[in-house]
């Protein structure tokens, strides 16, 4: 395992794991998703409370869990790359950030769009939606933190520490909603105990959830290939990739 | 069908979430191909120069 992981550090295998494993992730992405919102609009029951308008949950849940999880793997991959120097890590963590806002962004949005027929309003400055946009204004400051040195990775560095110090407020968007009276509704899903949603309801939820995991997969994989062409370009494995061996 | 676009009176919200969920993870599979196949490109692009140069060298 430990060789595994050592291999899959270097560049030159990580581009050959991915080009395997990225369509197969897109694949299962795409039948995945299908199948969920196949499920989640059309088949799973309508809420006895909200009517129709719960299924919005199937994007917004997913997203949400998205923008956590991505963010502790960016924040995994910058200490990474902060103590072992792994060129690698970075270049996740740098391609996670832009996945992740967009999962952080879709959260909001379809957060608001849920709360407006629900709460009556778009927008409250309550612990969980703020928190959750704090998260958004993370990931962006991590972008532009890692863009804005002239010396790569002296952005990197300090992108990294910020991923890094960030992290606190993960658990704090986690239990928001138990610490703080708030609009929001507690977890409805969770590891220990029942879960308050028929499974009709739930497995769809959790598809979705599956799907959008291997979406970020799929697409982190395709984005790190081509910063990993961008760098290597001069190793003799990216000459014998593209244009054959040297004859 | 006309029912199940209505979403109960709630089609506004529904698919508003929807749409804008696709249309911006298509965003990201879109950009990201865009990234790959200019860094092949480019890396194709890089190698031929570096071989020239080389053998205009030597």
């Amino acid at each position: 395992m430990y060789l595994w992981v050592h291999k899959l550090g270097s560049p030159r295998y990580f581009y050959s794991f991915a080009r395997v494993v990225a369509p197969l992730l897109a694949v299962f992405c795409a039948v995945t998703m299908v199948w969920g919102l196949y499920q989640g609009l059309v088949v799973a029951p309508t809420d006895y409370q909200q009517g129709e308008s719960y299924r919005i949950m199937y994007v917004h849940v997913p997203a949400a869990w998205m923008s956590m999880f991505i963010y502790v793997v960016m924040a995994f991959a910058s200490a990474i790359s902060l103590i072992w120097h792994i060129k690698l890590a970075d270049l996740i963590a740098q391609k996670s950030a832009p996945i992740g806002a967009t999962f952080t962004f879709l959260a909001l949005a379809t957060g608001s769009l849920w709360g407006k027929p629900m709460w009556g309003t778009w927008w409250v400055w309550d612990a969980r939606l703020t928190s959750e946009l704090v998260l958004l204004f993370l990931y962006l400051g991590y972008m532009a933190l890692h863009e804005a040195y002239d010396n790569p990775s002296t952005g990197a560095k300090a992108a990294a520490i910020l991923a890094l110090v960030g992290v606190v407020n993960i658990p704090i968007i986690h239990f928001s909603v138990e610490w703080w009276h708030t609009l929001h509704q507690s977890a409805s899903v969770s590891k220990l105990g029942k879960p308050s949603m028929p499974s009709s309801m739930l497995v769809p939820l959790l598809v979705m959830a599956v799907s959008f995991k291997a979406f970020y997969g799929t697409v982190l994989l395709w984005s790190v290939q081509a910063k990993v062409l961008e760098r290597e370009y001069r190793s003799k494995w990216v000459r014998e990739l593209l244009l054959g061996a040297k004859t | 069908m006309s029912e199940f676009l209505n979403m109960g009176g709630y089609a506004f919200f529904v698919w508003s979430s929807f749409g804008l969920t696709a249309v911006f993870l298509l965003l990201n599979v879109v950009l990201a191909r865009l990234a790959l196949r200019k860094a092949r490109l480019n890396a194709v692009r890089r190698i031929k120069a570096l071989e020239q140069q080389n053998a205009s060298e030597a």
